[in-house]
């Protein structure tokens, strides 16, 4: 054993006891005059203000082909809205230096917003305009439509996206998860502007909204702050999207494409994030290939063989559906090796499990690299609004680290032999992979 | 030690923003080691850096790639610790750390809770100085950097192209030459030519220490010396002078067409002077002269004309890397509408650049610039690995702990004069590379 091996020894002991932060976050639940409700961290230090705003639904929400509504709804926000056209809107915006974000994700709408204390009710009236009285006018449609139809013709030649989207289409077929949410060329060129009215009408409403806040504000500031911006928002909007019907199997799909590199997206069904066996799958899935140089895929394809320059694992808990995926590149001649050496290393672990020190390892990193994620106030308010979103109590920062610690060899076993299944794996190869062949 | 609290102030404008200042300490070790401490006590996390000035455009001739190799390389065992063991023990720690190779420079970096500081300086000042490679290390990583040109280069036409106009616009320069490297070189980087960088450069004399996050400066600077302070210096450290441009004189123009192009576009990069020591008002010019014609594509010259205006363009932007060691870039981007042919995309975006040197710049456009850039120093303070980054990028580039400060009163002290100075220094064709990038012809409707 070298120096350094029995120095981390030791320090694996002491990191066992690392505690959160010494002035922990201290959440504060605010509820706002009008009955709208927010998290907020006060941070005063710096005088600007961090806002974070959800919407749950997302591009999932668009209807029935009308794919890319949503999507080019959220580019026009801020592309004309109340008495100003898109230069005015974004002048006012630098004048304030203010920041605001919108995207839109499967399951999400998110605004992020940043402003300075010195100016923050103009920056609010501001951004009220964007999300209050968007105008939709035909010309900034078109043109935010042409950059759309753009992306996706540069979608449309890109390995990665390639693979992304078959996988979705052949796993969720007509569900919104089956397909781009940025639409297709056909449903994009087709779009009206009272499609993009409707897609505004079901996104934005206060029965599935979030909001979380980190800076130099306080609660009574922030409770007029959110009637202001979002007092006028509708009380509910369309309903919310069902489950997700999986409809893969194992096997391999290959999209041919003239490219040196092979690119592949695999996965089969999930995992719950309510699911009680959920910390067992993420501290699992930490020592399969979530943890970057460590672990067993990156040892195994990166390390040990030279197959790739990465090669990962993720728990994919959607809304309405959940799956356990994973990426490599390689090149064709190399990527059916990388892909052996894959599917052995998802059966060594669903029938063999973790050794000891392995689940020390990711259990010490896991609880030491929580609280280094609580270092900026963007970065606060976003964890807040997501645990806001995953329904998780203020208190789960302070018990988190609990559960990661409380995860057994038994459990993740249990939950490998459950969650981890080779022969259900399918991988979308896109390239001109080399020694395989399509079964599917 | 110094000890630099530095007292910025702008001159007036309207509703300018009270500055937030960087709380720096800088020292430097008999060995020659640079260092840089930045307080920021919100959280009990430290990022450790270390910076070395040696990146690509110090390779000797034929060994492209070697020093982003030799990044990768480092990972791998030294005297102390086994191949791999570095980023275990940061993850057992809970910490993340990386690295990245520029043209100027090659940093490594860990972020760790701010007890774990001592520990990381052992080990990366351990790696500085002795590595141990097997053969097998060696082949087995090569592999893993021609997956990574794959990945990133080879399997992107965008990059490939990027590439292409690069190796074009440096006549002499090494800047010409890709980070990566050349593949037939990358294949063939062996022991001797890792060795022969790492022995030279990785050495306290070329190295810039930064610290930043919840640490006291005396612990940090006490630490430094114990762990840092033993390592022998490199003898003779080159001087670092690479070979410089020849004066431009011919335009050159490239077509670089691809099946798996789908959206063409034109972009020209010009030669351009860089931030230097002492002197870098053209450059605080030439960096509001990029926001002005293509920050953003509502409000700037470019969007306002080509993409909301006339329509002709679909996206458009000017962009200027002035943080080099030797001349950098100032590029001119635009992605034709349909139907617009990419000839007609560069007459159109040069015929507005040509009308704003006549007209100038709008006073209020530059006053909203200004004080987003005054404002972007208020939210940075939010980002202590920013701020580390900011100031090991600017010292391994050749500027001062100085330069980086006096930076934001350059930038608000540019004027219209200024800028329309700067763009009629700038824009001139002989000294640019412009690029089209197309499907193949046979397949392209213009």
């Amino acid at each position: 054993m070298k120096l350094m091996t029995r120095k981390l020894a030791a320090l694996l002991t002491a990191a066992l006891c690392f505690a959160l932060p010494a002035h922990a976050i201290d959440i504060e639940e605010v509820t706002s005059p009008g009955g709208i409700k927010a998290w907020l961290v006060e941070e005063p230090s710096i005088p600007f203000t961090a806002l974070e705003i959800r919407f749950k639904g997302g591009t999932s929400l668009d209807r029935p082909g009308k794919r890319g509504a949503v999507y080019l709804m959220n580019g026009l926000l801020e592309e004309g809205a109340g008495d100003m056209d898109a230069t005015e809107f974004a002048a006012a915006q630098e004048a304030l230096a203010a920041g605001f974000e919108f995207d839109v994700f499967n399951d999400s709408f998110s605004v992020s917003a940043r402003f300075l204390t010195e100016n923050r009710d103009e920056a609010v009236d501001l951004l009220r305009k964007a999300l209050i009285e968007p105008r939709f006018d035909q010309a900034a449609v078109d043109r935010v439509r042409s950059q759309i139809l753009s992306i996706l013709a540069s979608n449309e030649k890109d390995p990665n996206d390639i693979a992304g989207k078959t996988f979705n289409a052949l796993a969720f077929g007509d569900h919104p998860y089956g397909s781009s949410e940025e639409g297709t060329p056909e449903t994009v060129a087709s779009l009206t502007r009272g499609d993009l009215l409707n897609a505004y009408n079901d996104v934005f409403a206060k029965d599935r909204l979030f909001v979380s806040a980190v800076g130099d504000i306080n609660a009574d500031e922030l409770g007029q702050l959110m009637d202001r911006l979002l007092g006028d928002i509708p009380a509910s909007g369309a309903p919310l999207p069902g489950p997700a019907e999986y409809l893969l199997s194992g096997g391999e799909t290959i999209v041919p494409f003239n490219t040196p590199q092979s690119v592949a997206i695999f996965g089969h069904e999930g995992i719950k994030r309510d699911d009680p066996d959920f910390f067992p799958a993420y501290v699992m899935n930490q020592i399969l290939g979530a943890g970057g140089f460590g672990s067993r895929l990156m040892e195994e394809v990166r390390e040990k063989r030279g197959l790739t320059y990465g090669v990962y694992s993720y728990l994919v808990p959607k809304d309405n559906a959940e799956l356990v995926m994973g990426q490599v590149a390689s090149a064709n001649d190399r990527v059916a090796e990388a892909i052996d050496v894959i599917r052995n290393e998802w059966a060594r672990l669903a029938n063999e499990g973790v050794t000891d020190e392995e689940l020390e390892t990711a259990i010490t990193y896991l609880t030491g690299a929580y609280p280094l994620r609580f270092d900026g106030n963007a970065t606060i308010a976003r964890i807040m609004v997501g645990m806001q979103m995953d329904d998780l109590p203020r208190s789960y920062i302070d018990t988190r680290n609990a559960k990661v610690e409380a995860v057994t060899k038994a459990d993740i076993a249990r939950v490998a032999k459950r969650l981890l299944r080779p022969d259900d794996l399918h991988f979308v190869v896109v390239g001109q992979p080399e020694g395989l062949q399509a079964a599917n | 030690m110094l000890r630099l609290i530095v007292t910025t102030a702008f001159t007036a404008l309207a509703a300018a923003p009270a500055l937030a200042l960087d709380d720096i300490t800088t020292f430097t070790l008999d060995n020659g080691l640079e260092a840089i401490v930045i307080e920021d006590h919100r959280a009990p996390v430290v990022v450790h850096m270390l910076w070395y000035k040696a990146g690509a455009a110090d390779e000797k001739p034929g060994v492209s790639g070697v020093a982003h190799f030799l990044e990768h390389l480092l990972f791998k065992a030294t005297d102390k610790l086994e191949a791999g063991e570095f980023s275990a023990v940061v993850e057992a720690n809970g910490g993340s750390d990386n690295a990245f190779t520029s043209w100027d420079y090659t940093g490594y970096f860990q972020r760790v809770a701010a007890d774990r500081l001592e520990l990381m300086m052992e080990m990366e000042s351990d790696r500085m100085r002795n590595i141990r490679l097997t053969d097998e290390d060696i082949e087995t990583e090569r592999d893993v950097i021609l997956e990574e040109r794959n990945q990133r280069v080879d399997s992107d036409p965008g990059g490939l192209f990027a590439e292409q106009r690069r190796a074009a616009q440096y006549l002499n320069h090494p800047y010409g030459i890709p980070i990566i490297g050349w593949r037939h070189e990358m294949e063939k980087l062996d022991r001797a030519a890792v060795f022969d960088f790492y022995e030279t450069y990785y050495a306290p004399n070329a190295a810039v220490l930064v610290v930043a996050g919840d640490v006291d400066p005396d612990e940090v600077k006490a630490l430094a010396e114990k762990h840092y302070g033993p390592l022998e210096p490199t003898i003779g450290l080159p001087e670092r002078v690479r070979p410089q441009e020849p004066p431009q004189l011919a335009e050159r123009r490239l077509i670089f067409e691809d099946p798996r192009a789908s959206q063409p576009y034109v972009v020209r990069n010009y030669q351009a002077p860089e931030r230097d020591p002492g002197d870098q008002k053209t450059a605080a010019a030439l960096t509001i002269l990029a926001d002005i014609l293509g920050g953003s594509s509502a409000t700037s010259v470019l969007g306002r004309e080509l993409e909301l205006k006339t329509k002709r363009a679909i996206y458009t932007s000017a962009s200027y890397a002035g943080l080099s060691y030797d001349d950098g870039s100032f590029a001119l981007f635009t992605i034709p509408a349909p139907g617009v042919s990419l000839q007609e995309a560069e007459d159109e975006m040069d015929a507005v650049v040509a009308k704003f040197i006549e007209e100038g710049v709008d006073p209020e456009q530059l006053a909203r610039v200004k004080t987003q850039i005054r404002a972007g120093q208020i939210y940075a303070e939010d980002n202590v690995n920013g701020i580390a980054r900011k100031y090991g990028a600017a010292l391994t580039s050749g500027l001062t702990v100085e330069d980086v400060q006096e930076w934001p009163n350059l930038l608000a002290a540019v004027t219209e004069e200024d800028i329309i100075d700067a763009a009629k220094m700038i824009f001139d064709r002989k000294k640019a590379v412009t690029g089209w990038f197309r499907k193949p012809q046979q397949e392209v409707s213009q």
